[in-house]
């Protein structure tokens, strides 16, 4: 298909730009294969728009007379209007970009077509590869081994290749495993604790059913995991009464008899479109400028977005808990073991793992545990706050990681290496990129597409020096100990920077960061002239001294 | 003391601390002493928690448990403290001394008159004279040729709640400020609180007229044409009535009301809409209820704020004191603010529509001046409000609680707008209540020349002054947007955030584990510390290298292997010696430490090990610390 063939009208002048807190711009707009241009035509001040296609979330279109107007709605939750003159170019231009922000082939998407412009210095593709991650592993235990069991995606399609398992379950008993766990989804190894040798696994639900279905395999391995008298806990992301009523789908939980050093906590947290509307009514809520403080208020609450955070961060931290302070080795479940699951085990690690707050710590995390995890980031992320397709795929499951991640790091803002900027970056990457990092739904898709040989990694790109900079924490002081975050509701903040982003002018704000840095800079230069000089003068102090002693 | 019953200043020991929002009722064990000015509780790790007598809200005695009696102490600066004391007889006892000692019959028991910081009479005298109002007026550039200071309330004849010194027009003769003030409620007639020289616009207050259905007064419509005349820019004023129009009209049967546009010439008339009093206080009441439960839930905690209706009440005099600038800065017009009585909503509007308009006010001098002027000076009652003496509850309301909530938005939104911090307004509420100062006491001028306060008290500001370090915003920035000498605050709804540094001061496990504010604060001290450093260091090597040049270049040929010199620590990293020992041993609780310090405190108890505190059976994770 050429893309010539969905762009009915390729340019239109006269066209006026209105963006939010910033005065309308006359100029012209193009429409390419993935991008939306707008360059105004003022010579002194050329201002120009690349609005990525895959970034609209929907378009509005109305007239007045013979003027029309597109409104834009992007899935950075931002809102831009365009006043195109004539009736015609307006209707082709609004279902031109219609038809290239819904294409539904990945191969078309711009990460295919993206010819990056720098130098790359490591292919993100292969910087986090389980191999290496492995190798630290095994220099403090050998309990576990990695298993090529999955390499050609038959045994579980949404696991990578390559999982770490216990050293003394061999991959026969593993493929019976598979076979009693939804999706083919085994218990894996997600994170060691060094401190005490206690784990953290994640798996999807036991296919129980109504009539209590065992299987030993399954349980071989979950035991072997504890040594004699040890604890462990299944946390479940589901309800009691959710996780019994799976058991009429052929899904469940594992009975505690047959797993007798576990005991299983319920700890509810919401899923699919609950979040996606939960998100919606947010979006809606921060949009409305003429909210009076009641309604906002009763909006805020009704979207129910601090709740899901909330509730994400408290069974984060409830996993963390029970490693750290209990003693206790944790496996973490739901029904499929690619969403909520996800949120936990990465947020406990955050929680519990110094180097999990590193940019390079957390891009690895993020490789780790939702892109190799399996998170389907492509359905998940196929439309923001501003759909009206209401698929139950779509799900905000990633963006309310990241706030939890955010809410840490607010109360932590000396433990992270990243900045808030990175989350926020993140968060636009896995809905709209020109990288191929977060298409595909699991490694098995990623492979098909060919994603390593015919795209750039988002991680090439974040990784170089000269962008690295922008996201680092000026603050940062590496704090080798477990965070505990506060979940009091008092504590959790909006997330300023993604909701009220295109709402409220933030110059103010820029300018009060900007002289933050400064004064940290300042600092270290400061510091460093103060060393050098009193450096200088003990020298010549002791000169002196040496001439006197002549 | 005051002897119905004789106090006993005794120690209770095996008392109980509660962690308020604990739900496995973790607690310290320590000693509860008793003194003539404060509750103190030292807990087995040495560290003291002061309570002064002054500040205690509330005292409750709950239902005896098995561990002892339940003490709940809840203080006006939002601290709460739940005791448990061991045997019954030593929780009566303090209870009683308690409610006591926390209620005062006369100003002369308060703590302000037993205070004594060392300092001669004259140092005191002069701690008095920081704050001059008339060179304030002078700096607003009155008198000049349309405003005059008026001798009228020399005497506080004409009106007992002003101040003796007030500014009226030119043309406000003495028989139309007596007519004038005969028709305003408890004399209350209008006078000019603020002067904006380049638009020659004034901001004027008042109380509300004695109107009723139809009366008039023409001394007091003369009176307003003065003001209106005094402005040269625009014939046009406004009068804003901050009050909801229904109030307004309900005074009407009583005899009060608000203007009548058509006895008025050239004015125009609005209404803002700002509850009164009573409907604060419950609206707090309301916000502290909620935000005192213990496992609170997010849905619980926003509609518990929504219903409160607290930030509702900010965001109105917020938009109020928007209203008010809008008319002078871009109308050039004058104002005449006033509510009821002229000493609550009138103060709040009057003050927030100053700080807007110049910056003066966001200095750390700026901010006394304007609350000396327009809350000490012209009669907030700051006695009845903040009920330093045992009085009628339902005079107790949030008002001045409310601005400097209003302030701190605005410094959230203009963060380098201002040279002071929050801490600077905690500092500030926490002293309008302690009583340990004259500067709040009574509530209006008369009254405060009475009590001799300036004999026998000490001025709160020198002493803030004092500790500014303290209180400097490290992002402020006096030239920020020069030109923008108006700050212009956006009033969306969402903009406006529950202040958890106010309502949680004292709940250290609600904040950020590590503030970035404070960090910034000791690296700027340390910068300005470094840059002397560099300056003396470098005249060191000066003087140096003039008595040998051939020793410099010897020198630079062994800085290959430097001997290791520690950098001295800059003084801003040593504990300050606190000037307010009492209060600032109150404040280790949430930060007079450095930041440093106070992190590895918290670390520290972060990695012992507290395994009784987790509670899996309910399946809740119950975070500590």
């Amino acid at each position: 298909m050429e893309f010539a063939e969905l762009i009915k009208t390729p340019r239109a002048d006269n066209v006026v730009l209105h963006r939010p807190f910033e005065p309308a711009v006359e100029g012209t707009l193009c429409l390419t294969g993935h991008h939306l241009i707008f360059s105004s035509r003022r010579q002194d001040n050329a201002e120009e728009l690349w609005l990525l296609h895959s970034n609209i979330d929907s378009i509005e279109k109305r007239f007045v007379g013979s003027l029309g107007t597109i409104v834009i709605k992007c899935k950075d939750l931002r809102i831009i209007q365009l006043d195109i003159p004539g009736m015609e170019e307006c209707l082709n231009i609004a279902s031109s970009i219609e038809a290239l922000s819904t294409l539904d082939s990945v191969t078309l998407m711009y990460p295919f077509f993206y010819r990056p412009m720098f130098e790359i210095v490591e292919d993100g593709w292969s910087a986090f590869l389980p191999e290496k991650e492995f190798e630290f592993l095994n220099a403090l235990t050998d309990e576990w081994r990695l298993t090529y069991i999955n390499k050609d995606f038959s045994i579980c399609p949404s696991y990578p290749p390559v999982v770490t398992v216990p050293k003394s379950i061999d991959d026969e008993t593993l493929q019976k495993v598979a076979v009693f766990r939804h999706g083919g989804r085994f218990p894996v190894l997600s994170y060691y604790h060094k401190k005490n040798g206690m784990v953290m696994m994640r798996t999807s639900q036991p296919l129980t059913g109504t009539n209590g279905k065992r299987c030993k395999d399954d349980e071989k391995l979950i035991n072997s995991t504890l040594g004699p008298g040890r604890r462990g806990y299944i946390i479940d992301t589901r309800s009691l009464s959710a996780a019994q009523q799976a058991r009429a789908k052929g899904g469940g939980f594992g009975v505690e008899v047959y797993y007798p050093q576990w005991r299983r906590i319920h700890k509810s947290v919401e899923r699919f479109n609950i979040l996606q509307e939960s998100l919606i009514k947010l979006v809606e809520a921060c949009n409305d400028q003429s909210h009076n403080m009641d309604r906002w208020l009763s909006k805020l609450e009704a979207s129910n977005w601090l709740t899901h955070v909330k509730e994400i961060l408290t069974a984060g931290c409830l996993a963390a808990q029970c490693i750290d302070r209990e003693d206790a080795s944790v496996l973490v479940h739901g029904t499929e073991g690619t969403d909520s699951t996800l949120q936990i085990t990465s947020l406990a690690q955050i929680i519990l793992d110094p180097d999990c707050r590193t940019i390079r710590g957390f891009e690895s995390l993020i490789v780790r545990e939702w892109l190799q995890a399996g998170h389907p980031f492509q359905q998940r992320c196929a439309q923001s706050a501003y759909s009206n397709s209401k698929q139950k795929w779509e799900a905000p499951v990633f963006l309310l990681f990241l706030d939890c991640v955010w809410q840490m790091l607010h109360q932590f803002p000396c433990s992270f290496e990243f900045n808030e900027h990175f989350l926020v970056t993140l968060f636009e990457h896995a809905y709209a990129s020109q990288f191929g990092t977060f298409l595909g739904n699991n490694e098995n898709e990623r492979s098909k597409l060919k994603l390593p040989q015919k795209t750039m990694s988002l991680w090439s790109w974040v990784n170089q020096p000269e962008e690295l900079k922008n996201f680092k924490n000026p603050l940062f002081e590496a704090n080798s100990l477990v965070i505990w975050p506060s979940v009091a509701p008092q504590s959790l903040q909006l997330w300023e920077g993604v909701f009220l982003r295109w709402n409220r002018p933030s110059k103010f704000l820029d300018e009060a960061q900007e002289e933050m840095r400064k004064i940290i800079s300042d600092n270290r230069v400061l510091q460093e002239k103060v060393n050098y000089l009193r450096r200088k003068v003990a020298h010549m102090e002791t000169n002196d001294e040496m001439q006197e002693d002549l | 003391m005051c002897g119905i019953a004789p106090i006993k200043y005794s120690n209770v020991e095996h008392v109980k601390l509660l962690d308020r929002f604990s739900t496995s009722n973790k607690s310290l064990t320590g000693t509860l002493y008793l003194t003539a000015t404060h509750l103190l509780f030292i807990d087995a790790n040495q560290r003291e928690t002061w309570i002064l007598h002054h500040h205690i809200a509330a005292v409750e005695k709950l239902p005896l448990t098995t561990s002892g009696c339940p003490l709940v102490i809840q203080c006006k600066n939002f601290r709460v403290v739940h005791f448990v004391v061991p045997r019954e007889r030593d929780c009566h006892d303090i209870y009683n001394s308690l409610l006591q000692l926390s209620r005062t019959a006369k100003y002369e028991e308060l703590y302000a008159f037993s205070y004594n910081p060392k300092q001669n009479e004259s140092e005191q005298a002069k701690g008095w004279q920081l704050i001059d109002l008339a060179e304030e007026y002078k700096r607003m550039g009155v008198p000049n040729d349309y405003w005059q200071l008026s001798d009228a309330n020399r005497d506080y004849k004409i009106c007992e709640t002003y101040p003796r010194e007030l500014y009226v027009p030119r043309t406000a003769s003495k028989p139309i400020i007596v007519g004038s003030s005969k028709f305003r409620s408890k004399g209350r007639f209008p006078v000019l609180s603020y002067y904006h020289k380049d638009k020659k616009a004034a901001i004027c207050r008042c109380s509300q007229p004695l109107s009723g259905f139809s009366a008039r007064c023409l001394e007091d419509e003369h009176m307003l044409q003065a003001i209106s005349k005094a402005n040269p820019s625009n014939r046009y004023m406004y009068v804003m009535d901050t009050r909801p129009k229904l109030n307004a009209m309900a005074n009407r049967a009583a005899g009060k009301g608000y203007e009548n546009e058509d006895n008025y010439s050239n004015i125009r008339f609005q209404f803002v809409g700002i509850e009164n009093i009573h409907v604060m206080r419950s609206s707090l009441q309301k916000l502290l209820e909620v935000s005192g439960t213990k496992g609170l839930s997010v849905n619980d905690f926003l509609s518990g704020l929504e219903n409160s209706g607290w930030l509702r009440h900010i965001k109105a005099v917020l938009d109020a004191a928007v209203f008010l600038v809008k008319a002078i800065a871009v109308e050039s017009a004058s104002v005449l603010v006033h509510c009821s009585d002229g000493w609550d909503r009138t103060s709040q509007v009057c003050s927030l529509g100053a700080l807007l308009l110049d910056s003066y006010y966001r200095t750390i001098k700026g901010f006394m001046v304007l609350i000396e002027k327009d809350w000490i000076s012209f009669g907030h009652k700051f006695s009845d409000r903040c009920c330093q003496l045992d009085g009628d509850p339902k005079e107790i309301s949030p008002v001045f609680t409310q601005f400097l909530e209003s302030v701190w938005n605005l410094t959230e939104q203009f963060p380098q707008a201002f040279e002071y911090n929050e801490a600077f307004l905690l500092q500030i509420h926490e002293h309008v209540h302690s009583c340990q100062f004259g500067n709040f006491l009574g509530n209006c001028q008369k009254e405060r020349e009475e009590l001799k306060l300036k004999e026998k008290t000490y001025s709160l500001w020198p002493f803030l002054l004092d500790e500014q370090k303290k209180y400097q915003n490290p992002l402020y920035n006096p030239s920020f947007s020069p030109n923008l000498t108006l700050l212009e605050p956006n009033t969306v709804s969402f903009n406006f955030k529950f202040w958890r540094n106010m309502y949680h001061q004292f709940d250290r496990s609600m904040h950020p584990r590590q503030s970035v504010y404070d960090l910034i604060m000791d690296m700027s001290e340390q910068n300005k510390q470094l840059e002397e450093d560099i300056k003396q260091l470098e005249a060191k090597i000066k003087r140096k290298s003039g008595q040998s040049d051939v020793v410099l270049l010897k020198e630079h040929q062994q800085s290959a292997h430097p001997a290791p010199v520690m950098l001295k620590t800059p003084p801003c990293f040593k504990k300050d010696q606190p000037l307010i020992p009492l209060n600032d041993a109150v404040r280790t609780i949430e930060g007079s430490n450095t930041a440093d310090n106070r992190y590895s405190e918290f670390m520290e108890e972060l990695s012992k090990a507290e395994p009784a505190i987790v509670s899996l059976e309910y399946g809740v994770a119950r975070m500590t610390c």
